[in-house]
């Protein structure tokens, strides 16, 4: 037993942290750092650097740009990534389409689509939630009629993230309306510019447009554009959920903005010091300290176990990372929003937001941070995982 | 980054946890134990040497096992899971402690052999009734006089110190109460004149005592290490002392999880198994989140206890003893809620799991002292 990374190990963090440093720019890594919002280009700036040195998409098969790291590398990547405020690779393209094609699609697919999501570009956005279908997602109601070589779909997308910068929808429809909920659901490919398509805004707690409304309104899809089989499509979302839900700690991320926020502290002026001398404030940092630090540990044996499990099956305890994550990064934002104190009551407007100080966008982050114990499946469905797939209750 | 145990390590594991799942294992068992004089059986401690683990710490060269902090992480998560009653951490990990680490070549090669064959039992007296959880709060004195030292003072709830014949005490050969310069440790026999000893039972079902120094001489030879520069080792001993309790507070939290988990199970009310209701199914996947966290930083505190930087391991046994007390504190509560009224009487193991977790909350320093101690280190991660 050995808690310290090998001298290789050490060595490929110090390779990856040097390369995030210097050759993302800096104004981008400042924007994740301080919560500003990221323009598509950004996205795609970064992302084009990552995979032009082959690490925009490492936990791909390797023929498809993949880097055959274990898990303990995939980890220390993503890690070194968060912690330097680098924007993630675009979800929706290297988490979840990607490896769902890579894994299930057939080679034509492959072909034609991975070596652009993995480039970004195309933007592929998320079509699973409906308006009726949250947490109970296989009751989902948009369908997709089998009309010669085409699907035509109707229905209602919704909280879809960033899907007024896409190009393409993954959506999860349903191609059998007399089967069981899950058994008729099927996995289609959706060219955002296809005739039928509508978006509109919704602009969320933190007064941001980050997710929309897709309508689907007689949509005309080719039937080359299913994966897999046609009503399999609920195994490969299970297969895409526990790839997001691996990730979702984001152990990294609360690391960078726990130490965010103990240098600001320190410039935050606080009756004859500064919020760093505040022992109250101090030792709740130092609380969260703590319990981040277990939570990387449990996240290293999850992923130490992860090389002995088969591949297509999620470890339960990735459930425990997701709620506990989810609540670190949580916590986090409400330190930031009380060190941020009454200088965090000027809302940042778009013509004035380069030019607010930190503290404007400290209330934004919290609140758009309250979406991540709803996301990725619900902490209370979450819990429901654990008591079932854990406990046997 | 590798958590698996060598094969050594596996056996030590198998052995141990078989061992006191046979032992013990029954409630009527450990409190037939507790009942014996000194609050366990004396046969048993021999059984323990026999498993090798009286020797486990020491080194292979004094007459000992040549373990290191992993061994006795295993050793403690077991004993700990079934309750078992004998000091082995007041003697072996504490006592012991300060003997492996301060002690001459000459000590060492007295005591270990006599410890490792069950012969010999030692205790850590260095808390005081003023001291709280400030390690370098010392107020006993120790007095060089012609031959050795005379040793005046009193010490507090030294853990097990009626079942030691030989007690390790701190007292200071220099400077005033609280200075970390001038303490020194010192080998008294528990028989020496001037040492009365007052034993009482603790809240957790173990035994500890109440100790007054009028007087008592001890040669030169009876000095743990230098004099006056004890404090790093008692450092070391109680972060190794914590670690070890971070690994039994484990095997506690594991063992009232599973209870509970099955007494949901099992346990029928409105005509079904309570454990189908949401809200305690809920309850018991927090337990468990608990306990996780816990398992990981006593996985944490286990690697950090050896460090020679007291720099970098105080900190982080710091973090580890504040996570595992607020673990224990939720994980012995929700035990007890859920299981109702049965979790409310001494009749049922589950109850005494809990008992002996709140005594490990306070233990070498409760939350509130651990946290101050994180963060006056500035905290586990460096300022960006």
């Amino acid at each position: 037993m050995d808690l310290r990374f090998t001298p290789e190990e050490t060595a490929f963090r110090q390779e990856v942290r040097a390369f995030f440093r210097s050759e993302i720019p800096a104004e981008i890594r400042a924007k994740v750092s301080e919560g500003r919002p990221l323009a598509r280009e950004d996205y795609i700036t970064s992302q084009r650097i990552l995979n032009a040195k082959g690490w925009a998409v490492p936990h791909w098969p390797k023929e498809w740009g993949g880097q055959d790291w274990d898990p303990i590398h995939r980890y220390i990547f993503m890690e070194e990534l968060m912690q330097a405020a680098v924007p993630l690779p675009l979800q929706f393209n290297c988490f979840m389409v990607g490896p769902v094609i890579a894994a299930f699609g057939n080679e034509a697919q492959k072909k034609r689509f991975l070596p652009r999501i993995a480039n970004l570009d195309d933007w592929w956005c998320q079509g699973f939630s409906e308006p009726g279908a949250g947490s109970d997602l296989a009751s989902l109601k948009t369908r997709a009629v089998r009309e010669g070589d085409h699907y035509i779909v109707d229905g209602q997308k919704t909280w879809t993230t960033l899907g007024q910068y896409a190009d393409w929808i993954f959506c999860l429809v349903r191609t059998d309306p007399a089967a069981k909920k899950q058994a008729g659901i099927s996995f289609l490919l959706i060219d955002m510019k296809s005739p039928g398509i509508a978006v509109r805004p919704i602009v969320t707690i933190d007064g941001r447009h980050e997710v929309n409304e897709v309508f689907l309104d007689s949509v005309r899809v080719p039937v080359e554009n299913l994966v897999g089989e046609e009503n399999k499509g609920w195994d490969y979302a299970k297969f895409l959920l526990a790839n997001e839900r691996t990730g979702i700690a984001r152990i990294g991320l609360t690391k960078e903005r726990v130490a965010r926020i103990k240098r600001l502290a320190k410039e935050t002026p606080a009756g004859e010091g500064t919020m760093w001398d505040d022992a109250d404030f101090r030792a709740r940092i130092a609380g969260l300290e703590v319990e981040l630090k277990a939570l990387e540990i449990t996240q290293m044996r999850v992923v130490a176990a992860q090389g002995r499990r088969d591949a297509g099956k999620p470890d339960p305890a990735s459930s425990i990372l997701k709620i506990k994550g989810s609540e670190l990064q949580q916590t986090a934002t409400e330190l930031l929003i009380e060190l941020a104190g009454p200088r965090g009551l000027p809302a940042p407007v778009p013509n004035d937001a380069d030019t607010l100080g930190w503290e404007a966008f400290a209330a934004p982050t919290y609140l758009n941070t309250r979406k991540v114990s709803i996301y990725g499946g619900s902490n209370e469905i979450q819990h429901n995982v654990i008591a079932k797939a854990i406990l046997g209750l | 980054m590798d958590f698996d145990l060598t094969e050594e390590q596996n056996l030590l594991k198998d052995s141990v946890t078989r061992w006191a799942g046979d032992r013990y294992g029954s409630l009527e068992r450990i409190e037939a134990a507790r009942r014996q004089p000194l609050g366990f059986d004396e046969g048993t401690w021999a059984q323990l040497a026999e498993l090798g683990l009286l020797g486990l710490p020491f080194a292979e060269e004094d007459g000992g096992f040549g373990g290191g902090p992993v061994e006795t992480m295993i050793a403690v998560e077991a004993l700990g899971r079934h309750l078992a009653p004998e000091p082995y951490l007041a003697s072996v990990v504490l006592g012991g402690g300060a003997l492996r680490l301060a002690g001459s070549a000459a000590q060492r090669a007295e005591y270990v052999p006599a410890i490792a064959e069950g012969g010999l039992r030692l205790a850590f007296a260095h808390g005081e009734a003023q001291a709280r959880y400030d390690r370098a709060d010392v107020a006993t004195t120790a007095r060089q006089v012609e031959g050795g030292y005379r040793l005046d003072g009193a010490k507090s709830v030294v853990l097990a110190a009626d079942a030691a014949q030989t007690l390790v005490v701190s007292a200071r050969t220099a400077g005033d109460r609280r200075d970390e310069a001038g303490i020194s440790l010192f080998l008294v026999p528990a028989d020496a004149p001037g040492l009365t000893l007052k034993a009482y039972p603790t809240q957790d079902g173990g035994r500890a005592a109440d100790l007054v120094l009028d007087g008592v001489t001890v040669p030169a030879e009876a000095l743990l290490g230098a004099a006056g520069a004890a404090l790093p080792v008692i450092e070391r001993v109680l972060d190794e002392g914590i670690a070890a309790l971070c690994a039994e507070a484990v095997g506690l939290m594991d063992a009232l999880h599973a209870l509970t988990v099955d007494y949901l199970k099992t346990r029928k009310q409105f005509g079904t198994a309570i454990g189908s209701f949401q809200v305690l199914q809920h309850r018991a996947v927090d337990m468990l989140m608990a306990l996780e966290q816990a398992r990981s930083m006593a996985l944490y505190a286990t690697m950090m206890a050896g460090s020679d930087d007291a720099a970098e391991r105080g900190p982080a046994i710091a973090a580890a003893k504040v996570q595992i007390n607020r673990s224990a504190r939720l994980v012995g509560q929700e035990a007890v809620q859920l299981h109702g009224g049965i979790g409310m009487t001494l009749e049922y193991l589950g109850a005494h799991l809990f008992r002996r977790l709140t005594t490990i909350e306070y233990l070498f320093g409760d939350t509130a002292h651990h946290l101050r101690r994180v963060s006056a280190a500035g905290g586990l991660l460096g300022a960006a």
